[in-house]
């Protein structure tokens, strides 16, 4: 659907939203501020879970620690509300800061348990601590004041908690489409697709985490002082399903979910409490079996959620708009070296893996300028050297240059910011982000924006310098046309090409390619090896591991060929199709 | 700290260490045929609790209400899956597998209740009046979504936690219960240092059965299938290992164990129908430690969780379960440091 609809749809939300407390009971007005309290919470799990991809059995623990701390300070030293926002959200904050750094490097399923494990702790501990009241809470907690006004009263603070909504949402959805947004966006994609555009997965998961928290402190803040009286039970681990299940029930991969999501089950729940006491004495009790049943459901059924049956219907996510070319200055440009100078020196690279040799003392050298193929059998070690040099793997013996500089030890992360672009023999692409999205990405480490000048859209200038840039990369390899359609739609072959345009927005000095050809029809292959040389004439340098003959023959100045492990030899392609060592490796040896 | 209190927590920490060495035994059982992390495997030992000491107050346990209910809602689900697939006349046998199967130990334990009966029967008729509720449970929730991702599979399980003791308060109620010590006796090893007939018969029951397990699982070609499953699903469907199958046995198993913790840990604790979800997660650290792979390392962890336990509630009673949960997080950091780096793209939720 159109932009314009998507505005509609927002400003009649708004509308509705500002207009509600007047249609709605006393009643009606009390669930609504709940409403708005959970989607705070909900918002910040879409991100981390729905989007980042790391689920998060522990939101409601951040909530408790918020709202424990505002009542805290608010009422043992009688200190104003306003604040307690700003205690709470510190110390929100810093405990989100410290279990993250804890907790998120861990991989697959180890990084939920945790969240379990912490989140059950946390609510033990309010409990459990004399200051805090410890079963029985604590109780007088001071209502917010605005200036003259108390917001005592429901209705009064109706208005605050859904302008903070507002906001949150207005940042989520800025942030999500900003630079930091497409690595958030990107994390699903795997650490090695980050570091290959030299962003660090495990800080972006750690400043996405922090930020959930926060957001959950803001919620936890709004509860504590819109109730005034606040016990551990809200913050256990039933509270951190809940919010999850309202997450996957709005639908845990989109924004709106979160809003839709808190909505459908709040009410859903009052309708459970007020038509099962009607059915049977133990209404409570049934409480507990209906939530599970549901969520059950919907996990079997509809893992989507609302947004799953609405979400087609409505705008994609956040893409990147590109200004007239004209009107921006372009992204600063690295110095290339000049034609001839060495790029990449590997000097007897050895890697083993136990007391298998993949990679036995292979030397070669990469002069700017030029195109070098690195192409041998099956099993030859190729893809292996392809990850030594790239950082992906570490060396066991050996040295790898870089324009003058020794890269053995350096991650993939640092190897990329020093100006090595690389592909990947299976796409990392995020089919669900827009092909400029994609090749924008590529452009990570060429500017600096942050989420908070991302989510406040201070970030405007920047993200026209690398939509103008994204753009240009896209018209360079013939896919401008396209730049608005979802990389997941494409076939394969030009996934492939994508990818090159990606590792071009790093204005790279080298530009690895792994198997950049495989999978491509004829006529793409042409339109690749034009490209290619294209952009060796434009300076670019470029190594290619391939197993496409045909291809490389045609493409490259010159071929490193290797066989078990070791280089079997190197020079032109000519050179290389004539001798007989080579025509063994392939065909096998006649004798 | 005196030396007597020392043993005394070491008894204590042993007797923890032996129930949740066989939850954890459970727990990996099931994580690693299925990849489902089994949150309510610790609902089913309350269960098991409860229900004996129902069946010792001379009263019918509530649990076979329980097992009716799954065993039709089990039952109906197979049959319209069969209708649906257009094979009807696999209803009959549905009917009978999934319905009467379920049933006889309710039939048995009719027979069992009343006030009268020796202990052996009534342990072995709660036992087996548990029995069904695991694979039920599974058959309900989890065998539809079996290839979903491990992250879906571990938010049912976590719901299925609140499901079951929902279901729990619904039938057996909110008191607490403990039921009759299995024996009377004591061990004297010395002047102030004695060791009670029960925590040895936990002990020794734990070691047991891990043997049992163990000799399974070495030395029998239905054990050779599970292990074959776990190491690789795809491979071990190839060879004609049918992953519903094996997943049925391995929650049976499971179920088994479940009903033996409950009647090891009823006559030392009393068990309220939510008292199970602290045992559940305790295994879990254990099988954790044990990398939800490993059946030794993860007696090591029982035993390092339980010993842990016993002095945290020493040094803290209140705080004792906040401190276990929090021996997690260093734990899962040396897992996950040990951890090969696997470049794995992240679970999608949404399909």
């Amino acid at each position: 659907m159109s932009r314009r609809f998507n505005h509609t749809l927002v400003a009649g939300s708004v509308l509705a939203i500002a207009l509600l407390p007047a249609a709605l009971g006393d009643f009606g007005v009390a669930l609504a501020n709940d409403v708005g309290i959970s989607v705070l919470v909900v918002l910040g799990l879409v991100l981390l879970t729905g989007v980042g991809g790391a689920t998060s059995f522990g939101q409601a623990a951040f909530v408790g620690i918020a709202a424990y701390a505002s009542a805290w300070l608010t009422t043992v030293h009688g200190a104003s509300p306003w604040l307690g926002l700003l205690f709470a959200t510190t110390v929100t904050g810093g405990a989100a800061l410290a279990i993250g750094m804890l907790t998120l490097r861990l991989g697959g399923h180890y990084l939920p348990l945790s969240t379990i494990a912490w989140g059950l702790a946390i609510a033990m501990l309010f409990g459990n601590i004399e200051a805090l009241g410890r079963h029985t809470g604590l109780a007088n907690i001071p209502a917010l004041q605005l200036g003259p006004w108390s917001l005592l009263d429901a209705r009064a603070i109706y208005y605050l908690i859904w302008t903070i909504v507002g906001l949150a949402f207005l940042f989520c959805h800025n942030l999500l489409g900003s630079r930091a947004g497409r690595a958030i966006r990107s994390l699903r994609g795997g650490s090695t697709l980050l570091a290959s555009v030299g962003a660090d997965a495990y800080r972006v998961r750690l400043s996405l985490f922090v930020t959930a928290a926060l957001l959950a402190a803001v919620a936890g803040w709004l509860y504590a002082h819109k109730n005034r009286y606040i016990s551990p039970s809200p913050f256990g681990l039933r509270a951190s399903i809940e919010y999850l299940l309202m997450a996957i029930c709005g639908g845990v991969g989109h924004l709106a979910g979160a809003l839709l999501g808190p909505g459908l089950l709040l009410a859903l729940k009052n309708l459970l409490q007020d038509a099962l006491p009607m059915l049977s004495k133990s209404g409570e009790r049934l409480e507990t079996l209906a939530f599970g049943v549901v969520f059950i459901a919907l996990l079997q059924r509809a893992r989507g959620g609302a947004m799953g049956f609405v979400g087609r219907h409505l705008g994609r996510q956040a893409t990147l708009t590109p200004a007239k070319p004209t009107t921006v200055s372009p992204l600063p440009r690295r110095r290339l070296p000049p034609p001839g100078a060495e790029v990449l020196r590997v000097q007897g690279v050895v890697k083993r893996f136990g007391g298998l040799v993949a990679v036995d003392g292979v030397s070669f050298s990469v002069a700017a300028g030029e195109i070098v193929g690195l192409i041998g059998p099956n099993g030859a070690g190729k893809s292996t050297l392809f990850n030594l040099l790239t950082g992906t793997l570490p060396l066991s013996a050996g040295a790898v240059s870089f324009c003058g500089r020794d890269i053995g030890g350096l991650s993939a992360r640092t190897i990329a910011s020093l100006g090595m672009a690389r592909s990947f023999q299976h796409v990392k692409l995020r089919p669900n982000m827009s092909l400029i999205d994609n090749v924008a990405l590529g452009a990570h480490l060429r500017s600096g924006c942050g989420m908070l000048r991302g989510g406040l859209r201070l970030d405007r200038r920047e993200e026209r310098q690398i939509a103008a840039e994204a753009l240009r990369q896209l018209e360079r390899i013939g896919l401008a046309e396209r730049a608005f359609e979802l990389a997941g739609s494409l076939p394969l072959g030009t996934q492939r090409v994508l990818e090159v345009g990606r590792a071009l927005a790093a204005d790279p000095v080298l530009l690895v390619l792994d198997e950049p050809a495989a999978g491509l029809r004829k006529l793409e292959k042409r339109a690749l090896a034009e490209l290619l040389r294209r952009l060796r004439e434009e300076g670019v340098t470029i190594l290619i591991v391939e197993h496409d003959m045909d291809f490389v023959m045609k493409l490259v100045d010159r071929l490193v060929v290797m066989n078990f492990g070791a280089k079997l030899l190197e020079g032109t392609p000519a050179a290389v199709r004539a001798d007989p060592r080579v025509q063994d490796a392939y065909l096998g040896s006649v004798a | 700290m005196s030396w007597d209190l020392v043993f005394i927590l070491l008894v204590d920490g042993l007797a923890n260490g032996a129930v949740y060495l066989l939850a954890g035994i459970g727990l990996v059982l099931i994580f690693s045929v299925t990849r489902v992390v089994f949150v309510p495997f610790g609902d089913v030992v309350a269960f098991a609790a409860l229900t004996l000491a129902a069946f010792e107050a001379g009263r019918l346990p509530p649990t076979i209400g329980l097992v009716a209910l799954l065993a039709v809602l089990a039952t109906g689900a197979e049959a319209w899956r069969l209708w649906r697939a257009g094979q009807p006349e696999g209803i009959l046998r549905a009917i009978l597998g999934w319905g009467l199967l379920p049933l006889t130990p309710c039939a048995l334990a009719y027979l069992a209740a009343g006030s009268d009966r020796p202990a052996a029967v009534q342990i072995a008729a709660a036992i087996l009046l548990v029995l069904p509720i695991t694979p039920l449970i599974a058959r309900l929730t989890l065998q539809p979504i079996a290839d979903a991702s491990v992250l879906v599979l571990l938010m049912v399980s976590l719901v299925l936690h609140f499901l079951l003791s929902g279901l729990g308060l619904l039938f057996f109620g909110a008191e607490g219960t403990r039921t009759r010590p299995l024996t009377g006796l004591a061990w004297n090893i010395a002047e102030g240092y004695s060791v009670s007939g029960q925590i040895i018969m936990m002990v020794v029951a734990a070691l047991l059965l891990s043997l049992l397990f163990y000799l399974a699982f070495e030395y029998t070609l239905t054990g050779k299938a599970l292990r074959a499953t776990a190491v690789n699903r795809r491979g071990a469907r190839l060879v004609g290992i049918r992953p519903a199958h094996t997943a049925l046995l391995v929650y049976s198993c499971a179920s088994l164990l479940a009903g033996m913790i409950g009647v090891l840990v009823a006559p030392v604790t009393t068990m309220y129908y939510d008292s199970g979800f602290v045992i559940g997660l305790k295994s879990f650290i254990a099988a954790i430690i044990g990398a939800m792979v490993s059946y030794p390392l993860t007696a090591a962890g029982a035993l390092v969780v339980g010993v842990s336990e016993s002095f945290a509630s020493y040094w803290s009673g209140a705080l004792k379960d906040a401190i276990v949960f929090g021996l997690l997080i260093p734990v899962l950091m040396l897992r996950s440091a040990m951890a090969q780096q696997v470049e794995e793209e992240v679970d999608e939720i949404d399909p």
